[in-house]
């Protein structure tokens, strides 16, 4: 909400502060203040003259020379504009001065533009005549200004008088960022009330007189609403004898510095109560409304209505309308209709002051695609006795301005309206909260400059209708918070009991993780959660695969962002792609994301959201080196024991022939492989990528940080080494789950030291060589041990169908 | 016969000393001292010589043997030292040829801002928790004083999966899950993934992170939650780091607040970096509502509660003056090495 600070010390007339304390003040009680801006900002030494005569120039056809009367002498002004005439009254900067912008209204610069004597075409010019454009504004805001040329002041316009104030331009402009609970803000009065409060002054409202000749409104129209529910009141007067023109420069200029163009005396007033009370005014054309009854009711679905805009739109049956005896005429709250336009040949107005049901109009501006000012107040659920107030202002500035005559009365239809809200004044429970020792003298202050009332003998403060925000204590606290001051409110450290401090067991788990992918080159990446159900396609996953059915998005920002992730290697991929595109070379990546698995489809309860720890390279390294990350995690967290690697595990994203799942104690943890080149040219990646995921849910059962320390071996380690000629299809895997089940509790480690296949071994076979080393806790092993120990493998291996080579 | 040794034992010295390389140095050792050498020929000659001269001359030839193998021995010693000299002069490098680093991967910038808020927290006795992504609406809004229909919910352009599941708009919702599990005092920070329906532009992303934190127990005051935010922000921007409370509104919290924190740039001057402020908008906080309270089954009249909402990446564009958010989910490898 844009407002002029002048309009605000109209009503606190007493404020007198520097547009930056305003700001610090208004924000610390609470009003934010976004920003202000000097509407006279790069405006200087600019007054009004009065042009005395006008000759040509002798070397120019397009100029003139200008002799201009400032006041405490004249000077010669050269210029080109077109409008000028003898006795005309103008604004001239002067020698030295500065003006906002050029006269083609153009984007204004940041210092605007120095303007100094000097000669046009020879002849000397002290000064410049200027346009509105050139003063920072426009024709929208100064409807009276000229379309080119140079702005006219009225003809009484003082000489040598300030011509920036005169176009009320000796002010500032500051926007607010008003939270949503406080409704009451949406207007002048609002914050106006709010300024007053954080400044202590008097708060000065305007005061509204009765209005009205002694005619009854109601032999002019009737009111009938059929939809309560939606609009719990709804006020309307009329005005006869209309006299349309242009409303008068201060409620301009006020109405311009919010940003609203003046429009006639009749608009300008209803806009101009609209932000004064924050109460949407709605005038139809009398004339119009069949049957000169007004109903509420809600539209038929499928209704369709001509906008004062000139919009054809499509209503439903929740949309609430303004109808006349035989039409709709209005959309509740939103926008007027077409069909009773005010035009300027009106005589007879009909001013519509209601509140409606804020979730209602909020839904209805969203289905109907339109979201006017009108409609932003009343969503936020207005009060309703701001209604009546806000139309007899109407009434009142009618009859001020002379815009036409006021018939007497006021229709009203309400639900009744609720009364005050009482709340007990507990001022030991507001201190408690706050952690302060604000007197109660203090806090009663305080609540008086809020229109908050006190009732001494009860105990008790009543709620102004206004602040529909203030339910209970809490609420009342922050009053006092905000006045008293939230910089002064001491700073503590909670002392309740101790609690210890400390990261989750999973967390922890995720930490290792990150220590481990770090520790051996891979990067901490972060992708989204969803993503395109496109995806299912580049990673070849087939159309009937489990991973197909998925938490969908049913408002997603567009298909690339609809679905819930089933499996964490698209972002991986995507990522790896994004190096490989830009040429970074070997390149190790790493993440920790959820994918989201639905219990059932559609869904019906949370889908289960399972922790991946997912890993990916492209450059140096093979298969076996992610491997060897995998296996450095698990045995980090605990998991000590034999991890087994099945191949046949079809993963259609993989290479056929290098891809394995990751199982421990019979489970399966995860996979990995080298990503299949199918898959990489979806992905744009023309390079080996080898990826692995680790289903953290199903690793961390395994999980331990507990470590036991087993001794540093004293007795000597034997080792011996074995060569085999292995039948091609047995895998080494195989091997060692032999070596590590009949070696005894002597075996203490084996290594593959060779593998080998080619011409000097037989057709089918492959060269596979061992080294297995034995030891014994307590005693030097004798050769029998080792032999025996030995034997047992060698006689399970060739059960196998291997052979020793000699 | 002394003068015999006094003789082997004069010229073995001298031979010694001359002697430049380790072989010659043994041939000449082997040649004095060895089986064959003149000394132990002495020593076997001595069967020759009269018993009682025997003991004088057995002295005098181990004597002379002892002073020939000190010297022999210096001479060794110092021709090893010569050599390793030698060697090592041989073996000069230039430092300042480029470094051999074996390379270790980089955490990603919200993770180590994310650690740094953690590690803040957890020295005040915060248990850090987590919640789910995909969220019931009830938790989501409903418990956090956000029933059908208020505007709130619109304003945080919620993605829907059903009417009512939706994709989390805040970790708040985590503080209700706290509640409900009935143990208290409660001092816990959840940090997590969020989604609003925002597009990808330099400051948005449909998908972030929030740092919730919560704290009920009795006798909590605003004051607590002023001293505990302003005692963060020190520790997470510098002890320097100056806190501003501004009232704001939040369904959830009454009273509500912003901290701002002094520009860490320029220390509160203003700058281009806290866009002349000399303030920098840092997170939203307030005391829980008793309404939230009583939903979750706390009793408002004898516990009270702040809590407090931070945007993980707001901190992290900060902290490492990181100027576009996409930068954060591209995982370019040129970007995360910075970290």
């Amino acid at each position: 909400m844009n407002t002029a600070l002048s309009w605000i010390k109209a009503y606190v007339p007493e404020l007198s502060c520097t547009d930056q304390e305003y700001r610090d003040a208004m924000t610390l009680s609470g009003t934010k203040v976004e920003g202000f801006e000097r509407r006279d900002k790069n405006l200087e030494k600019i007054v009004v003259g009065q042009i005395t005569q006008i000759e040509a120039h002798p070397d120019a056809d397009k100029l003139i020379v200008c002799q201009v009367n400032i006041g405490a002498e004249t000077i010669q002004i050269v210029t080109g504009a077109k409008n000028v005439k003898v006795g005309d009254k103008v604004p001239v900067v002067l020698d030295g001065g500065r003006v906002a912008g050029g006269h083609d209204g153009g984007p204004l610069p940041e210092n605007g533009i120095p303007i100094k004597a000097g000669k046009l075409r020879g002849v000397p010019s002290n000064g410049m005549m200027c346009s509105i454009e050139e003063l920072g504004s426009d024709r929208e805001m100064y409807p009276e200004a000229p379309e080119e040329g140079i702005y006219i002041f009225e003809p009484d316009t003082e000489i040598g008088a300030d011509a920036v104030e005169l176009l009320g331009l000796r002010d500032s402009v500051f926007e607010y960022e008003v939270t949503s609970n406080r409704v009451d803000c949406y207007s002048v009065l609002g914050i106006a009330r709010e300024a007053a409060a954080t400044f202590r002054k008097p708060f000065v409202p305007p005061v509204v007189s009765k209005t009205g000749n002694s005619e009854d409104v109601n032999d002019y129209v009737s009111v009938e609403v059929i939809d309560q529910d939606l609009c719990p009141r709804y006020c309307a007067r009329v005005c006869k004898n209309i006299k349309i023109g242009p409303s008068p420069k201060w409620m301009q200029r006020r109405l311009a510095a919010s940003g609203i163009r003046p429009i006639n005396n009749l608009v300008d007033i209803t806009n101009y109560v609209m932000e004064e009370y924050g109460q949407p005014m709605h005038a139809f054309d009398l004339d119009t409304v069949a049957g000169h009854k007004i109903i509420v009711r809600r539209a038929k679905d499928g209704d369709m209505f001509q906008t004062l805009d000139g919009q054809l739109r499509k209503m439903d049956s929740e949309v609430l309308m303004i109808c006349d005896a035989e039409k709709e005429i209005g959309i509740a709250g939103i926008m007027g209709g077409e069909n009773s336009k005010i035009t300027d040949e009106v005589h007879t107005v009909l001013f519509e002051a209601a509140t409606f049901n804020g979730a209602n109009i909020r839904k209805s501006a969203k289905r109907v695609g339109l979201r006017t000012d009108a409609s932003g107040k009343f969503e936020k659920g207005l009060d309703p006795r701001n209604a009546e107030e806000a139309i007899n202002r109407a009434c009142q500035l009618v009859e001020e301005l002379g815009c036409g005559e006021v018939v007497g009365g006021m229709i009203d239809v309400k639900t009744p309206l609720a009364p005050l809200r009482v709340l007990p004044f507990e001022p030991e429970r507001y201190n408690r909260l706050l952690g302060t020792n604000v007197s109660k003298e203090e806090m009663l202050a305080i609540f008086a400059r809020l229109d908050i009332i006190y009732d001494e003998k009860a105990g008790t403060l009543t709620i102004p209708s206004f602040r529909q925000d203030l339910v209970g204590m809490a609420d009342i606290a922050e009053e006092v918070a905000r006045f008293y001051g939230y910089d002064r409110i001491p700073t503590t450290l909670p002392n309740g009991e101790a609690t210890s401090g400390k990261l989750s067991y999973k967390m922890r788990i995720e930490q290792k993780a990150r220590d481990v992918a770090e520790n051996f080159g891979f990067s901490q990446g972060m992708t989204y959660s969803f993503e395109s159900p496109k995806v299912f396609d580049k990673l070849l996953i087939p159309a009937d695969d489990e991973l197909r059915r998925t938490v969908t998005i049913s408002n997603p920002l567009g298909e690339d962002f609809s679905v819930m992730r089933t499996i964490s290697l698209n972002g991986m991929l995507t990522s790896l792609a994004t190096n490989y595109n830009r040429r970074n070379k070997n390149v190790r990546l790493y993440e920790l994301g959820n994918i989201y698995i639905p219990r059932q489809v559609p869904v019906t309860e949370l889908p289960d959201e399972r922790m991946q720890f997912t890993l990916g390279f492209y450059g140096d390294g093979d298969f076996f080196t992610m491997k060897g990350v995998v296996e450095e995690f698990l045995e980090c967290v605990g998991l000590s024991k034999r991890k087994e690697y099945d191949p046949n595990i079809g993963k259609p994203f993989l290479h056929p022939g290098r891809q394995a799942s990751i199982r421990y104690e019979g489970k399966v943890l995860g996979y990995l492989g080298e990503v299949h080149p199918e898959v990489c040219d979806n992905y744009g990646i023309g390079t080996r990528v080898y990826v692995a995921v680790l289903d953290l849910p199903k690793v961390i059962p395994f999980t331990t940080f507990d470590r036991k320390y087993e001794g540093i071996a004293r007795f000597p380690a034997v080792t011996r080494d074995i060569s085999m000629v292995v039948p091609k299809d047995i895998l080494v895997g195989r091997i060692e789950e032999v070596i590590a089940q009949r070696g005894g509790k002597i075996l203490e480690d084996y290594s593959l030291f060779d593998i080998y296949e080619g011409s000097q071994i037989k057709e089918g076979y492959k060269s596979v060589a061992y080294s297995i080393s034995f030891r014994a806790k307590d005693r030097t092993l004798e050769e029998s041990d080792v032999a025996a120990a030995m034997k047992k493998i060698i006689n399970g291996l060739s059960q196998m169908g291997i052979e020793l080579r000699q | 016969m002394k003068a015999k040794l006094d003789q082997i034992r004069e010229r073995a010295i001298a031979q010694i000393k001359e002697c430049e390389n380790t072989d010659k140095l043994n041939e000449i050792r082997v040649g004095i001292l060895g089986k064959k050498g003149e000394l132990t020929g002495i020593l076997k000659s001595m069967k020759d010589v009269a018993p009682e001269e025997r003991p004088q001359i057995g002295q005098w030839v181990n004597e002379t043997r002892a002073e020939i193998e000190k010297v022999l021995e210096e001479r060794y010693a110092k021709m090893e030292r010569l050599v390793r000299e030698a060697k090592l002069k041989a073996e000069v490098i230039d430092v300042t040829l480029p470094a051999k680093k074996p390379e270790i991967g980089h955490r990603h910038p919200n993770a180590i801002a994310l650690e740094e808020v953690e590690r803040i927290f957890i020295g005040m006795g915060y248990e850090v928790v987590e919640g789910p992504e995909v969220e019931k609406d009830y938790y989501n809004f409903e418990a956090l004083n956000i029933p059908a229909d208020h505007p709130a919910k619109d304003e945080q352009d919620t993605f829907y999966v059903n009417g009512d599941i939706l994709l989390r708009t805040q970790t708040s919702g985590v503080q209700v899950h706290e509640m409900e599990k009935g143990k208290l005092p409660i001092r816990m920070l959840a940090p997590g993934r969020v989604f609003r329906a925002d597009e990808v532009d330099a400051t948005h992303s449909p998908s972030f992170h929030q740092i919730e934190g919560l704290v009920i127990d009795k006798h909590i005051t605003f004051a607590d939650l002023k001293g505990t935010l302003a005692e963060f922000a020190k520790e997470l921007f510098g002890a320097d780091t100056k806190v501003k409370f501004r009232p704001h509104h939040f369904p959830f919290t009454e009273p509500s607040a912003e901290m701002d924190v002094s520009c860490f740039k320029c220390g509160g001057t203003g700058c281009r970096f806290c866009k002349g402020e000399g303030w920098i908008e840092i997170l939203g906080c307030g005391m829980v509502h008793p309404h939230v309270l009583e939903m979750s089954g706390i009793d408002p009249n004898e516990y009270s509660g702040f809590a407090f909402g931070v945007g993980l990446e707001r901190i992290a564009l900060l902290k490492y003056e990181i100027d576009d958010m996409r930068l954060l989910y591209e995982n370019d490898i040129r970007f995360l090495k910075q970290f």
